[in-house]
């Protein structure tokens, strides 16, 4: 019998940990929506294409790096308010479902806006930052994923001091936690989720330049959302921990699971097997690992 | 400023304006109608583009230069289907009642599964240049179909002869490690077989890894791969899957001038998302590219500067899948013109030009004549062989081009021809077909399209 091969094991382990944080990135955007406005925003990958496409398009055209970044972010910033303005507004108080298939008809917008706005041909987009590996102990890292790891950091620890600290936040934290009680002490919900939008522009900002610079900036862009499925439904839907944690878990075990398990199902399986896992999750803990327990009385 | 998205749209609003009114039912004479389920929409678009491009471009070149075929016009119509089958099926249920069908292109291996049966009964030729279904070669079975240039048993035994060559000979195969990384997909299982049977033959080692689609992530396939220490790696990709794999190559310590990509792994928008990680990458190749060519040069001349071309960034005139569009606009025309030798300069039925694939066979000089030398080498289509023994050649990306690095290949057919028989015998014994002879290829029915299989 073949020996197990603990160094490889780790070199799976950590490339899928680290796999999981670029997960992460698209699912906080999710959650970030999500826990002010109890909306699944399936928008959320096309929003991340819309803001991709737009940076590496200007960028093309000869535009400096941070004018780019600063621009885009405008206009995405620009598209959240119109989000609000066009889609969320007339649909307040409509049930969840509504509003969830009202950002299933914003993606296609966005994703044939993009495409409409600056083509369908497939960009390049170097970040500067090489994808060589460092060789820990004989492991491969990759310098890219320690990047966008520190980049997801970075975001986390941004968005908890905004949350925490800052007036806004609080405004977030509360509309998270009854809008009706937010709206009747006089919290102006149509500001907040304006912002909210805002901030899950920029993260998709972020978002669509790392998986960018991995993938190109193409159409698949959009599709990176079904990476962040799993992961909010393992970590919850609206629990910022939970999308990192979540990620974590997810990139980890599909990427074990594949190695390991994969040539026993004829190999492919990391895309299913981290639905499998987040749904066995969720038979367990139906509201993932840090979502907030609903308890409803009737 | 145009682009490629504000066109189709309005082309689309127009087209659909178009097939409402009274066009769709009007039978016009002396035209050869090209139904065309493209995508210029969705995660395919950029393959899409280029190759529905390439052909619409020659359509307009024979069109606007020549006056049509023997004076016969060329017309189109585009479906979009976003590369998906349901929509590539919708779009022929829209369009097979079109009169004047000369030939279905519709650049997709799901799709074109989709419509053996359809175009069988309906007696009007299915291509699928490049891909398609590997025993759909024998055309004793599959009288409609018409996997041109390669088929990828073809692509196979191209690109293992291709290593046996940078080996230094075929002995030299013996023990080496190759790895087949495919795409999750009917296209990409299609070869596992021939890369199983032909490690027989010449005694290297093969490990088969899928990555599901889109492909999009891939670290743990190139783990695998790594620890498996292979010689070559085949990538037999599509769409995003290319680009991710060779960065995942680079960031697992992979050298990329192992990796050898197939047909559809060997555009631009397979190298340039990957930047400098892409430098040294090869990939197979039935049609060279670059706008050197005669035919390319009157396509600028008089289409682009004409203000008909097609591709909005002419920065894309002469890419790989452009080329592969433009070929694809090359044989579709001459077929209709060989059996126009044979049924007169008029519209021809489906059937009549079908036979008129079956007689494809263009020579170097011919070839040449086209003002298509060294874009391909030839092709030789007969009543039982739909592929026509094309030839393959091998590029090297440089960071800005291809460049071809090999002499054209010959695929080993006749090691794989009993193989393909075997399966189409096989195919035709399951849903009770008969075997044709050359004398039924011969028959042709005078009967259009839909109206043929309605009448039979």
């Amino acid at each position: 019998m073949e020996s197990f091969d603990f160094p490889f094991f780790i070199e799976v382990l950590v490339g899928g940990l680290l796999s999981g944080i670029m997960y992460s990135l698209v699912a906080i955007g999710f959650v970030l929506i999500y826990k002010t406005s109890g909306v699944l925003n399936f928008a959320q990958g096309a929003l991340l294409l819309f803001a991709a496409l737009t940076f590496v398009s200007l960028l093309e055209r000869g535009v400096p790096f941070w004018i780019t970044f600063a621009v885009t972010l405008a206009i995405m910033a620009v598209i959240g308010i119109l989000i609000e303005r066009t889609v969320l507004r007339p649909l307040v108080n409509k049930p969840p479902i509504t509003l969830f298939v009202a950002t299933l008809g914003l993606a296609y917008v966005l994703e044939g806006g993009a495409q409409l706005l600056w083509g369908t041909q497939v960009h390049g987009l170097d970040l500067g930052i090489d994808d060589v590996p460092y060789v820990v102990g004989g492991v491969f890292i990759s310098t890219f994923d320690l990047f966008a790891a520190a980049v997801a950091a970075s975001i986390v620890l941004l968005l908890t001091i905004v949350f925490r600290y800052t007036r806004i936040g609080l405004a977030f934290r509360a509309v998270a936690d009854d809008q009706f009680a937010a709206l009747a002490i006089g919290l102006k919900l149509p500001v907040i989720w304006a912002a909210v939008w805002i901030a899950a522009g920029f993260v998709a900002l972020v978002a669509g330049l790392l998986w960018g610079a991995r993938l190109g900036v193409q159409f698949s862009l959009s599709l990176v959302v079904l990476k962040a499925l799993p992961v909010l439904v393992l970590g919850g839907f609206d629990s910022i921990l939970g999308a990192i944690v979540g990620g974590l878990l997810i990139g980890a075990s599909e990427k074990l699971a594949e190695v390991y398990l994969g040539p026993f199902f004829g190999g492919g399986i990391e895309s299913w097997f981290a639905y499998v896992f987040a749904l066995a999750i969720l038979l367990i803990r139906p509201s993932g690992l840090f979502g907030q327990r609903l308890v409803e009385r009737t | 400023m145009k682009h490629y998205g504000a066109k189709a749209l309005l082309k689309g609003a127009v087209l659909s304006a178009v097939a409402a009114g009274s066009f769709a039912t009007a039978a016009i004479a002396d035209e050869q109608f090209f139904p065309l389920q493209s995508y210029r929409v969705g995660p395919y678009a950029a393959g899409g583009t280029g190759f529905f491009g390439g052909t619409i471009d020659y359509f307009n070149l024979i069109n606007t230069r020549d006056g049509g075929v023997n004076g016969v016009k060329l017309t189109w119509e585009e479906g979009e289907t976003q590369y998906e089958v349901e929509r590539g099926v919708e779009v022929y249920e829209r369009l097979k009642g079109r009169p004047n069908i000369a030939a279905w292109n519709p650049l997709s291996v799901g799709i074109a599964y989709a419509m053996i049966d359809r175009i069988t009964q309906d007696r009007v030729p299915l291509i699928t240049v490049n891909h398609g279904r590997t025993d759909s070669t024998d055309g004793r079975v599959f009288p409609y179909v018409f996997p041109l240039l390669l088929n990828p048993y073809s692509e196979t035994s191209g690109i293992i002869n291709y290593i046996a060559s940078k080996e230094g000979g075929e002995e030299k195969l013996k023990g080496k490690k190759i790895v087949v990384l495919y795409h999750g997909s009917p296209y990409g299982k299609e070869t596992i077989p021939i890369y199983e049977l032909l490690k027989e033959k010449f005694g290297y080692e093969v490990q088969q890894i899928e990555v599901p689609h889109p492909g999009n992530e891939q670290q743990a396939q190139w783990l695998a791969i790594r620890r498996y220490k292979p010689d070559y790696v085949v990538l037999r990709g599509w769409g995003v899957m290319n680009p991710v794999a060779i960065k995942t190559a680079q960031k697992t310590g992979f050298p990329v001038d192992r990796i050898i990509g197939n047909v559809w792994s060997n555009s631009e928008e397979d190298v340039i998302p990957a930047g400098d990680a892409a430098i040294g990458y090869t990939a197979i190749t039935t049609q060279a590219s670059g706008a050197d060519y005669p035919v390319l040069q009157e396509i600028v001349k008089t289409v682009y500067d004409g203000g008909k071309g097609n591709l909005e960034d002419k920065k894309r005139i002469g890419s790989v899948y452009h080329n592969l569009g433009i070929v694809n606009g090359i044989l579709n025309v001459e077929a209709v013109r060989i059996a126009q030798k044979r049924f007169g300069n008029r519209t021809l039925t489906g059937d009549e030009v079908r036979w008129g694939f079956e007689h494809l066979q263009l020579d170097p000089k011919r070839v040449e004549e086209l003002g298509a030398k060294g874009l391909f080498h030839s092709i030789n289509v007969t009543w039982d062989n739909h592929e026509g023994d094309g030839l393959v050649t091998f590029q090297q990306w440089d960071g800005k081009k291809w460049n071809v690095v090999s002499d054209w290949i010959a695929p080993d057919w006749k090691l794989l021809r009993p193989i393909i028989e075997k399966s189409a015998e096989a195919y035709a014994k399951e849903k009770g077909i008969k075997i044709r002879t050359s004398e039924d290829a011969d028959k042709v029915t005078e009967l259009q399209g839909a109206a043929s299989s309605a009448k039979n």
